[in-house]
């Protein structure tokens, strides 16, 4: 019975999300694009409305949260009721104050992750695409060779040699992954170079940046945008799975990966508290996937 | 005509979906055709030709669907018809031709095994008796080598053979009507001539009725015994072919006779250093040699038509004077000033001398910029032009081609029709204030009133601003209409070049007779005519 209630208010809240940020999106939007967010669909509303949630809890954590983000405020592990709306964790510190903090560190390194390996990744796939010859060559023998090695393994083998701190955490998950977003970036822009109006560049006597950034970049988006959805909730899992080892996000830092693992012990007691963590990423990765899918379902003009 | 009635189309409707609406795209249209006669359907592209063609088979595209009206063929209704039946006729009593042969066969099997799937499929004759059966038809199709061919796959074999394999194959069953989709459209003049005279022996031989789509009057003209013309979905007149061409009713059937009647004013012969020569250049790829010791000049205020048919060298030849191919010996000389090799060599205001519009200019035009940008870098990059001042030079540039600018500098390419962006083309080479714009093919995939209004355009362009011309075609009316001189092309040899008017009134080489005695004329008479000339020859 409760398990069909919660499906209904959840089915409600979807709706009702998805209905009102169309709604306001539609409102806000410049007029020449109106008509995109008309045609919207509610899933891709709905997970614009849910990024944006995020977005502004991450930003906005310190004031937000109701306590400190290493702060032990009371005894371990308890029950949800005010003030400790959530409980508390295996040290007394208040879990929703943990999961707001925890949105701007997992989702920031995320972010910034993705962002970096995008940019890596793609302006080289692009210039190799472009310049063809021993260039591509070259770069495309070593990407092969680094995606020959499993991806959580090579993480773990540079983390232990580099140590990990917030930033070696964010190189070496970008480096990685910059090897697949330059693979995509490079067979895209591989059909891209060969149009008549990037000739028509070449001979006007264009740079390579220009080249990249005007000529190609912006043909080249719709599947990078993809990709980029796909990618970063890769990158969360991949944070995650590496704060689990013990590898990822140093403590007392809260991260939705650790958290989930420090009091995985709740469950066995029938609460649900550990879950939350575990079901912030799932949602986010939903809504992420929500977006992606519809930027795809526009840019390939598919109209069913 | 007494013969009996074969297909009665009435008042037949067709609508397309933009979006959510429909709109028409054939907007009542009747039709009759008889037994064994050939019918041509012409009009300019989104006269609902196509369109219509389809419908006779009972056929609707993706995205439309046939309104109102009816389809009678042979007594069987194909409206109301279930579409088991309508598969039933399809290929056997109907057959249809398209466009792009190259495009429509399946390049996985074999010419002979795509032949016998209709023929078996319907049951008409065994597996055996087709291969046979296509042999036969292949060699009265004149197909070169009639018992092998079909055992190529579609790229073995030239655009021409594999349009005339289309039209044996679309007799497979040896239907009552086939329907021709501008099917020498894509095709050389030369190589046009032969599918041409395929199709009308085969159709007569068969006494197959058809309608032929086309563009192209002088091709209807050979082809049908009468002609309907469409405009917009709606149709203009019908006469039978004779009466059509020597009295036209409509005004609209009038313009569109007097479509070729464009021609530029003589020149003067040019003097003086020329805009850019061409010395004994000799090119290619890998060891392959494709331009063969060439040699022509273009001057200011001239245009140079290179002529010849595909893989003759023209595009090459535009190629190396660009700079994107370096030939293997010779030179290019801008001004009498030898030109660097490689366009990477080439200095900005070299670059700048020379522009270059495409055929294709759906893929000429970055359909990510918008006309702003697309005409104003250009401009910005060479002349260093910046705010106001560029601007200013966009909209200019932009009234200079007759599009209205304040409607049009924020559109993105795919906002405008096929002849309006062959324009930005042309706008985005004048931006550099060139001295040089070669252009290649650019009125080839335009249909005939568009393709008239580009190459006003054009010349109308030469004259204000001392522009001179390279204009790459295999289309003798388009050189007939624009040219000052002309360079004819036979596998990456230049046969013959010289005034306009003397190359056409005189020709002094074999190849020269040949290409301009293949150009359509308007004459229902002449395709028979000249082929008894050329049998007569032979």
């Amino acid at each position: 019975m409760t398990m069909l209630l919660s499906l209904i208010i959840g089915l409600g809240l979807f709706f009702a999300i998805g209905w009102s940020s169309r709604l306001a999106m539609h409102a806000v939007a410049p007029a020449q694009h109106k008509p995109i967010y008309r045609d919207m669909p509610l899933t891709a509303a709905f997970g614009i409305a849910v990024i944006l949630i995020y977005v502004l809890v991450a930003t906005l954590a310190p004031l937000i949260a109701p306590f400190g983000e290493g702060e032990v405020v009371g005894d371990q592990y308890l029950p949800w009721a005010a003030p400790y709306h959530l409980g508390t964790d295996k040290l007394g510190r208040d879990m929703l104050t943990r999961l707001i903090y925890g949105a701007r560190n997992t989702v920031g390194i995320a972010f910034a992750t993705t962002a970096l390996a995008f940019v890596v990744g793609s302006i080289l796939g692009i210039w190799a695409a472009l310049q063809g010859g021993w260039v591509d060559q070259v770069l495309s023998r070593f990407v092969d060779a680094l995606m020959a090695i499993p991806a959580l393994i090579f993480s773990l083998l540079l983390l232990t040699i580099f140590g990990t701190s917030v930033l070696t955490l964010i190189l070496v998950i970008a480096a990685v992954d910059a090897t697949r977003v330059y693979r995509l970036a490079r067979s895209v822009s591989q059909g891209i170079v060969v149009m008549d109006y990037i000739e028509a560049a070449r001979l006007r006597g264009e740079g390579t940046w220009r080249l990249i950034r005007r000529e190609i970049l912006p043909n080249a988006m719709a599947p990078l945008v993809a990709e980029f959805g796909l990618r970063f909730c890769f990158v969360f899992l991949a944070i995650s799975a590496l704060s689990f080892l013990g590898l990822g996000i140093k403590p007392p830092t809260a991260d939705w990966g650790s958290m989930v693992r420090e009091n995985a012990t709740l469950i066995t007691f029938g609460d649900i508290t550990p879950l939350l963590p575990a079901g912030a990423i799932a949602l986010l990765t939903v809504a992420v996937n929500f977006v992606v899918d519809w930027q795809l379902h526009r840019a390939s003009g598919l109209k069913e | 005509m007494d013969k009996q009635v074969l297909l009665t189309i009435k008042g037949l409707q067709i609508e397309g979906r933009s979006g959510d609406a429909w709109h028409k795209i054939v907007k009542g249209v009747d039709l009759t055709l008889h037994k064994g006669e050939v019918l041509g359907l012409i009009g300019e592209s989104g006269a609902g030709k196509s369109t219509l063609g389809l419908a006779a088979m009972g056929f609707a595209r993706d995205g439309c669907r046939i309104s109102g009206g009816t389809i009678d063929f042979d007594g069987i209704n194909l409206r109301t018809a279930p579409e088991a039946d309508r598969r039933a006729l399809r290929g056997k009593r109907i057959a249809y031709v398209a466009q792009s042969a190259a495009a429509s066969f399946n390049p996985a099997h074999k010419l002979i095994d795509q032949y016998c799937e209709g023929p078996v499929i319907h049951g008409v004759m065994s597996r055996e008796k087709a291969e046979a059966d296509a042999v036969e038809l292949y060699r009265r199709m004149r197909l070169p080598n009639p018992e092998e061919i079909g055992f190529r796959y579609p790229h073995q074999v030239s655009g021409g053979q594999l349009q005339r394999a289309m039209t044996a194959m679309a007799m497979a069953c040896r239907p009552d009507l086939i329907i021709f989709d501008e099917p020498t459209t894509a095709l050389d003049v030369t190589t046009q001539i032969e599918v041409l005279a395929a199709i009308r022996d085969i159709v007569r031989q068969f006494g197959t009725a058809a309608i032929y789509i086309t563009h192209d009057l002088a091709v209807v003209a050979q082809m049908a015994d009468r002609i309907k013309v469409l405009l917009r979905g709606d149709e203009v007149e019908e006469a039978d072919t004779r009466t059509m061409l020597a009295a036209p009713r409509e005004d609209y059937t009038r313009s569109l006779w007097a479509v070729r009647s464009f021609a530029r004013a003589e020149q003067a012969p040019a003097s003086g250093t020329p805009v850019v020569s061409v010395r004994n250049v000799t090119a290619g790829y890998g060891a392959v040699d494709i331009l063969k010791d060439i040699s022509f000049d273009i001057h200011a205020r001239r245009t140079v038509a290179v002529v010849g048919e595909s893989g003759s060298g023209k595009s090459t030849a535009a190629r190396v004077i660009t700079g994107l191919l370096p030939p293997r010996r010779g030179e290019i000389l801008m001004g009498g000033k030898p030109l660097p090799a490689s366009f990477k060599a080439r200095s900005r205001d070299e670059l700048r001398q020379c522009q270059m519009i495409y055929q294709m200019a759906d893929t000429a035009l970055n359909p990510k910029l918008r006309l702003r940008e697309l005409i104003g870098r250009p401009a910005e990059m060479y002349l260093g032009l910046k705010g106001r001042a560029l601007e200013d030079r966009i909209r200019e540039l932009l009234a200079l081609i007759e599009l209205e600018p304040d409607k049009y500098i924020d559109r993105l390419p795919s906002e405008l029709s096929g002849g309006q962006k062959q324009r930005i083309g042309i706008a985005r080479a004048l931006a550099a204030e060139p001295a040089l714009i070669i252009c290649d093919e650019v009125t080839s995939a335009l249909d005939q009133i568009v393709q008239e209004g580009i190459l006003k355009l054009l010349d109308r362009l030469q004259s204000e601003l001392n522009l001179a011309y390279m204009f790459i075609t295999h289309d003798l009316a388009t050189v007939k209409s624009i040219a000052d001189e002309v360079v004819v092309m036979q596998q990456g040899v230049v046969v013959e070049r010289g005034p306009k008017s003397d190359l056409f009134a005189n020709p002094r080489e074999d190849y020269t007779n040949l290409l301009l005695s293949s150009v359509p004329e308007m004459d229902p008479d002449w395709l028979t005519r000249l082929l008894a000339a050329r049998g007569g020859n032979a």
